[in-house]
């Protein structure tokens, strides 16, 4: 039996594939939150969260709780249907991020011949979110930080997407499940070392994506306050946390995927792996966030124009060029 | 009525009249040009560490035109002078600049001295050489840290903070308190150092120097960081000297004014120390000078922890609470973490001054701000904003 060509058993298990998304991003961002705050911590030299729970492992639940039980403050003159809109529309198109990504051999929720158009299509919705926010919460610093923010991921897809393509070529595949098959299992065998250039401007993009430090700049708190969210308080500025750390999650799936050979690893191959590599990705990022300082708003978009732009074109034409050769 | 305009959800704010803002953004925004944006930043603003506001107008991101606009945190010190008898006013002086305390004591201790003609004992100049110096390494620390923050480093102000805390311990042990230190007297200082204050002190100057390595291989060599600091906020010295600003600001335009060689006061002129000058005058040159200051500072409490004299550590029939000040002026000058503070106390023989007036480095110092901002990218505004160090309750007074 069919509905408009996908059959009932893969439909059913779409829904509950999404539903486990869903329980792994909140769970995630749980589980981020603490070792954010633990591992700033450890860098810091502080002891960081230590009283709620053992070890100050409730802490992040504790701080949900709290913004779910907020009061939702809505400043004068907003666009009521935007403003209510935006928090949404950050964090519900990650879901749909997630369909293509392949956890483990035989846990993908759905093989997306074209998955890598898919991810990238849909990364797009988070940067209208952050326009939306900013415009829409009648605040100089919102729409600010929202021009920062259009400027910034429209720059970044760019490199990005290059980088993503040279792998693609590489594998001759956009679907993400064969390009870790096309993969080895020994680290030597992933793709991380033949296409190193592609490795690291996936690596300096993935940041600049997720709006994190040192490329933090729509949200740049020491000028703009808090940028596009300045002005949402409880679950708002909640939903835009967790899409922020669901769309880390994200970035480091694809990372591991793309570059770090999925879920195939020196022994026994699995999930795990795909985890194990994704969250050394996310303590990357959590890293520099914590070691380096902010970029001035012009020095990052000339980082992107100037460097990471021509250096990707050049990476895929060198790619395109050797795979004719061999 | 017209104050209900702003509050109602259903006003246009584009309508004339509909806006109420207060006095300064009006005032500030009748020279706009049409198209601009005037941003409000503070009183309540992350970098602005404090109540300072500042409207800014803004031609996308670029600073068109700033003014900073002061009082919110103003405690009337001068008045409360007028009050008190010159004893008494004494603990005031910890609260003007709650990070440069010590320096705010030994100006005005040593302009009461100065108009009474009392000669603190030699042990005494030494503690008060050792506490301003500590003291000032402490204030420069926490810029540091704070600096660093507005350019969006997270990390460095907690490391600086681990430092802070070994001063705090050590100054904790002759003036009592950690922040707001009351630790001068006239005639003297109010408590010797023990054993364990110097030995701590020992402790520390080899620590905060392999500290400061530690700062600029993490800190000062990183890229962004340089990026984000050199060429940027150029304060020639003619602009510093027109606005009268002064401490490291002055230093980083290439002058070498300094209060301790200029005009040696208390015992500076027996230490040898150097007054770090920098070769360029922009944000960079500004940490630059506040950075080797450190190490100047750690040479001159090493040598004072070194000579430190036995002896008295106020004078014999030192003044008491109801001393009463001799009618004259004095004018006292010392140099402070952020300039050079200068209190005048002007006496008439009653029970308590006439009339004291505090000049607050940072006060003139804020004032190159609007100049030097302008026509920079907000980001840039901020990054020179925080390189004046500025605390605002000593703006304020």
């Amino acid at each position: 039996m069919e509905i408009s060509g996908i059959s009932i058993l893969s439909l059913v298990t779409i829904i509950v594939a999404c539903l486990l998304v869903i329980a792994l991003m909140v769970v995630n961002a749980l589980v981020m939150v603490y070792v954010e705050r633990k591992g700033s911590g450890f860098i810091q030299r502080r002891p960081g969260p230590y009283e709620v729970g053992p070890w100050g492992t409730i802490q992040a639940a504790c701080d949900a709780m709290k913004l779910l039980a907020k009061e939702l403050f809505v400043p004068a003159n907003v666009d009521f249907f935007l403003y209510f809109l935006a928090p949404v529309l950050a964090f519900l198109p990650v879901l749909a991020l997630f369909i293509p990504i392949p956890f483990g051999p035989f846990l993908t929720t759905l093989k997306v011949p074209d998955g890598v158009v898919l991810i990238l299509a849909f990364a797009g919705f988070g940067l209208l979110a952050n326009l939306l926010a900013g415009y829409a919460s009648n605040n100089k610093y919102g729409i600010l930080g929202a021009g920062r923010a259009v400027s910034q991921g429209v720059a970044y897809e760019i490199p990005m997407i290059l980088a993503l393509l040279a792998v693609v070529f590489q594998t001759g595949s956009m679907n993400l499940s064969e390009i870790v098959e096309a993969q080895g299992s020994a680290p030597w065998r992933w793709n991380f070392l033949c296409q190193p250039i592609a490795f690291f401007i996936y690596l300096v993009t993935l940041v600049a994506e997720t709006n994190r430090a040192p490329f933090d700049l729509p949200e740049g708190e020491s000028e703009l306050t808090a940028g596009f969210h300045t002005e949402y308080s409880g679950m708002g500025f909640a939903l835009f946390f967790l899409a922020e750390y669901a769309n880390m999650l994200l970035v480091s799936f694809v990372c591991a995927t793309f570059f770090l050979g999925g879920y195939k690893g020196p022994i026994l191959d699995g999930f795990w792996w795909t985890f194990i590599k994704a969250y050394a990705v996310m303590w990357f990022i959590v890293w520099i966030r914590w070691t380096f300082p902010r970029v001035r708003f012009d020095q990052l978009l000339n980082i992107n124009w100037k460097w990471l732009l021509p250096l990707s074109i050049l990476n895929l034409w060198i790619t395109a060029v050797v795979i004719k050769i061999v | 009525m017209s104050n209900f305009t702003f509050l109602n959800p259903f006003a246009v704010l584009d309508e004339p009249g509909t806006y109420m803002g207060d006095f300064f953004s009006n005032n500030f925004a009748k020279k706009a040009q049409a198209g601009n944006v005037i941003l409000n930043l503070g009183p309540q603003h992350p970098s602005t560490h404090g109540v300072l506001r500042v409207i800014v107008e803004l031609y996308g991101e670029y600073v068109l035109r700033s003014e900073p606009i002061l009082g919110y945190l103003h405690r009337s010190h001068e008045k409360m002078a007028e009050h008190k008898t010159a004893y008494g006013f004494l603990p005031n002086m910890g609260r003007v600049d709650y990070l440069n305390a010590i320096g705010w004591n030994w100006a005005y201790t040593a302009a009461c001295e100065q108009l009474a003609g009392i000669e603190p004992p030699e042990r005494a100049e030494y503690l008060r050489v050792i506490a301003a110096e500590l003291n000032r390494i402490a204030s420069h620390l926490v810029w540091w840290g704070a600096f660093v923050l507005d350019l969006g480093a997270f990390t460095p102000i907690l490391y600086a903070f681990d430092d802070r805390e070994w001063i705090c311990d050590i100054l904790q042990r002759v003036t009592g308190s950690r922040l707001t230190m009351n630790y001068f007297r006239f005639g003297g200082v109010g408590a010797d150092g023990d054993d364990r204050f110097f030995s701590l002190i020992r402790e520390f100057i080899p620590l905060m120097r392999e500290r400061l390595k530690m700062y600029k291989a993490l800190v000062t060599d990183n890229v962004i960081l340089r990026r984000r600091l050199e060429g940027i906020g150029p304060m020639d010295a003619d602009l510093c000297l027109r606005y009268g600003a002064t401490g490291p600001l002055v230093r980083a335009a290439g002058v070498p004014r300094d209060v301790r060689k200029s005009v040696p006061y208390g015992i500076y002129d027996r230490f040898d120390y150097n007054i770090p000058v920098s070769p360029v005058n922009d944000n960079f040159g500004r940490y630059w000078v506040r950075m080797e200051e450190i190490s100047e500072s750690l040479k001159i409490v090493e040598q004072a922890v070194e000579r430190i004299p036995p002896g008295k550590i106020i004078v014999d029939k030192a003044p008491k609470p109801a001393w009463k000040l001799p009618p004259g002026e004095s004018v006292y000058s010392v140099e402070g973490a952020r300039g050079e503070i200068c209190v005048h106390v002007i006496s008439d023989g009653g029970k308590s001054p006439y009339r004291v007036k505090l000049r607050a480095p940072g006060f003139s110092n804020l004032s190159v701000f609007a100049e030097a901002a302008q026509g920079t990218i907000l980001a840039d505004a901020i990054a020179i904003l925080g390189s004046l160090d500025l605390v605002i309750p000593e703006i304020d007074r």
